[in-house]
């Protein structure tokens, strides 16, 4: 009873609190303001999605094939010191990562592309490396007592069982890839992270929310996107949420 | 060699940008502490809340830095505080959020149901039962999403420079402007360093704080 | 000690306790047994309000728990449960002390009871005071479970099928263990299980639960052998004669102070004194009483010499404080119709018969 009213108030207030905000924004001629900026708005949107793009699938395909080596037979011995080295990689602040990636490339796209690519590999690495060790060792030996060769077992056996968890990985670097590329501007690499410091070094709060509003919305809508395809690409039998 | 000399040259400097930047963090942290943990516990008692909360959560932290921080500028404009410390330390503390909460809600929720059965038979009161068995055994998880929470905030931190927050940050950032390698490489090796030490630390905390009946 | 008036509970429309009528007396070992959903957890449950009645009333010690904040109540009855739920975090001492902790016990002397309640139980207080539950196997945490219900010292224990979660070889020596504990400690129990040979192992009174109802309420050898329904007949087993002499120890159904042979006497003392007594064997027994061999009429009769150059091996042997059950079954498997009692020395103490024991049962049916 009480649940339900307060779920009925609180949507209200929502729905309340937005227009009112919108009212507002619109009064304070704010909302024309930042859509003066809507031809550089697009651009670098496609920009912004251009660096998220090519970073993703580099790391991507580096990170999941770099897991899975990890957690191989051959590789046990040092599978826990090299996990441990990505781990404290992962510990390294963001802004590190892109100014060291500047020292080594120099100023432009090559470096912010290796400074993400570098970021975005941390959690794929780690995941892959997470969902293949979860992998139940029963399903394993009862492949290896059929009579699977140690490829077949990786690829019908223990990935599909890992599939969940590391697509989990690729959700949450892809998150972590789209919140950095603003900061890859400052390196020289574009995106809607210009509109954003431009915005604060000029004091011009509409130059600043035409690129902050974006860059969230395209974080959130992507992490949308990611989490369908996790939800509607991993089979049933092992996707907890279906 | 000559980024070596840099550091040695400039130690009192670097040494006050890092207290401010651990200030910042710290600030945020305990400040992210008493309002995740208990929000965490809050929610254990709704499966409803504990959805909507952990959602919104998470929706925070896919909205970048730098944009959360540019959408706090305009609103704390409006009581003359835009630019420097209180925009980043509001942002840092909505970033600690997530770790937090989730983890101190995972952490109680995975307290086998038969110790709270067997708690609640005993005569343990709801408060009694969180101190005495609950929260000892979701500490571990719990100090955990703290120590992510940590890393996390001095990550971010380092991108506060950018709107006046000071910290380590502002060496990279002159570092990039000024075209000065010394600066750069002082500026991503000192934030690094820190963020490496508080992760070690705080998993020595963690270990610490862990019941000897909890270790593997 | 403990009386259910008229307690009922239903959730919505079905009704999972139906005006339940019981009297567990002060020092009683009552089990309330019965299929999966008969209500038996539920009214347990009922006692120490971890489920609120719906009407009914509930006496403790004459006093009316609806008046008794509830964890109050709880913390005055001692609670056991399936999954045994010893706090991981807290070492074994801190586990026992959890009530006395709660209810502001001077720490001294609480530390000092978990000591003892730990040597009761066979557990080394040296050794496991400062062990934590991880380290323990599955029958130790039971015990520990156990000892730490009693460790407020409450005159009313309630457990929750508390030795399902054990494997069947400790189940019986942690059964047996609580036992004697429970002559030692004197409480009253009221235990939840599903399996009868555990009930009419240990209880005092069988409460027998079905579809919500008590159906049945008396001692375990009464309804063994007076079960009040098919269903009840049913759910002890077609086996409940067997299972009734499982209640009864050899030393109570046996013929004592037997008549006895030694090696040095004649035959024909033998069978005199067979003829005195009309049995048809005699024991033979050793110089300082044990039991050794025998001798038979026939041989007795027609042979010439001692006793001692004709004897014969025992057909069977039992203890004194071994329980009919397996009297019969070590007579079917040695194809003997009596056995040699004796005791832990080998000392011979009395013999018991088939046809004695079925007696025995017989004295208890009702036509």
């Amino acid at each position: 009873m009480a649940a339900t009213s307060l779920h009925g108030a609180t949507r209200l207030l929502v729905l309340i609190g937005i227009f009112a905000l919108g009212a507002y924004l619109q009064a304070t001629g704010l909302i024309p303001g930042i859509l003066k900026y809507w031809s550089d708005i697009v651009y670098l949107s496609r920009q912004h999605l251009h660096l998220v793009a090519i970073s993703g699938t580099l790391a991507t395909l580096i990170g999941i094939p770099l897991g899975i080596a990890l957690t191989r037979r051959a590789i046990r011995p040092y599978a826990n010191a090299i996990t441990q080295v990505v781990n404290l990689g992962s510990t390294i602040p963001t802004l590190a990562i892109l100014a060291l990636a500047m020292t080594v490339l120099g100023i432009g796209a090559p470096s912010a592309i290796f400074g993400l690519v570098v970021l975005t590999l941390l959690p794929i690495v780690l995941n892959t490396v997470a969902g293949l060790r979860m992998v139940p060792a029963h399903l394993i030996e009862a492949a290896r007592g059929m009579g699977m060769t140690d490829g077949q077992i990786l690829f019908k056996v223990e990935l599909p069982n890992a599939l969940f968890v590391i697509m989990a990985g690729l959700r949450t670097a892809l998150a972590i890839n789209v919140g950095t590329v603003p900061l890859a501007f400052l390196i020289g690499g574009g995106g809607l992270g210009e509109l954003i410091f431009s915005g604060i070094d000029l004091v011009e709060p509409s130059m600043l929310l035409a690129g902050a509003i974006p860059t969230g919305l395209l974080a959130i809508l992507i992490d949308l996107l990611v989490g369908q395809c996790q939800y509607w690409l991993v089979p049933k039998g092992v996707n907890p949420l279906r | 060699m000559e980024t070596f000399h840099f550091i040695l040259a400039n130690l009192p400097v670097i040494w006050q940008r890092t207290v401010e930047h651990i200030m910042l963090v710290s600030v945020a942290v305990a400040v992210a502490i008493v309002t995740g943990v208990t929000i965490g516990i809050l929610i254990t008692q709704s499966k409803v809340a504990a959805d909507r909360v952990l959602y919104v959560a998470a929706v925070i932290m896919t909205i970048p830095s730098i944009a959360l921080f540019g959408l706090l500028i305009p609103v704390l404009s409006l009581i003359g505080q835009g630019i420097g410390y209180l925009p980043a330390v509001i942002a840092l503390i909505l970033y600690a959020q997530l770790p937090i909460i989730r983890n101190t809600y995972t952490a109680i929720m995975n307290v086998d149901p038969g110790l709270r059965e067997a708690a609640r038979g005993m005569g343990m009161t709801v408060l009694q039962r969180l101190r005495i068995v609950e929260l000892p055994i979701a500490l571990p998880v719990i100090v955990n999403g703290i120590r992510n929470a940590v890393v996390l905030n001095i990550a971010i931190a380092a991108v506060a420079t950018y709107i006046g927050a000071g910290g380590l940050g502002t060496f990279i950032s002159r570092g990039i402007s000024q075209t000065d390698i010394r600066q750069l490489i002082t500026g991503a090796l000192a934030v690094s360093l820190l963020a490496i030490v508080a992760d070690f630390a705080l998993l020595a905390l963690q270990r610490f704080l862990t019941s000897p009946g909890l270790r593997d | 000690m403990i009386r259910l008036e008229r307690l009922t509970k239903t959730f919505g429309t079905v009704t999972a306790v139906d005006h339940v009528d019981m009297d567990v007396p002060d020092g009683a070992v009552c089990v309330l047994l019965g299929p999966s959903g008969c209500g038996k957890t539920t009214t347990m449950k009922m006692i120490n309000r971890l489920i609120p009645p719906t009407s009914g009333k509930i006496y403790l010690n004459g006093r009316d728990t609806a008046g008794v904040n509830e964890v109050e109540l709880r913390r005055s009855i001692g609670y056991v449960i399936q999954q045994i739920g010893l706090f991981p975090n807290k070492t074994v001492e801190d586990n026992i002390c959890v009530v006395p902790d709660l209810l502001g016990w001077d720490r001294k002397k609480s530390r000092a009871r978990a000591a003892d309640l730990l040597a009761m139980v066979n557990l080394e207080p040296a050794t496991f005071l400062k062990r934590y539950p991880k380290e323990l196997s599955g029958g130790q945490q039971q015990r520990v479970g156990v000892i730490r219900a009693l460790a407020a010292d409450p005159p009313v224990l309630l457990m929750d099928e508390p030795f399902g979660a054990i494997d069947p070889i400790n189940r019986e020596v942690i059964q047996d263990e609580f036992m004697k504990l429970q002559a030692e400690l004197k409480k009253t129990i009221v235990f939840v299980s599903h399996d009868i040979d555990e009930a009419v192992k240990m209880a005092s009174l069988i409460a027998i639960f079905r579809d919500g109802r008590l159906i049945q309420f008396d001692t375990p050898d009464m309804i063994l052998a007076n079960p009040i329904d098919s269903f009840v007949a049913d759910f002890v087993g077609g086996d409940r004669t067997l299972k009734r002499l499982r209640l009864v120890k050899v030393a109570d159904a046996m013929m004592s102070d037997p008549p006895r042979v030694t090696a040095e006497d004649s035959l024909d003392t033998a069978a005199a004194k067979m003829e005195e007594h009309g049995h048809i064997s005699i024991v033979m027994v050793g110089p300082r009483g044990r039991a050794r061999g025998m001798i038979r009429i026939e041989d007795a009769k027609t042979k010439k010499g001692l006793v001692g150059e004709h004897v014969e091996p025992l057909p069977g042997m039992i203890r004194v404080d071994n329980d009919l059950r397996n009297a019969v079954s070590m007579m079917f498997s040695h194809g003997a119709t009596w056995l040699a009692c004796v005791d832990d020395d080998g000392f011979y103490k009395g013999y018991v018969t088939q046809r004695g024991i079925t007696r025995l049962l017989g004295a208890n049916y009702r036509a």
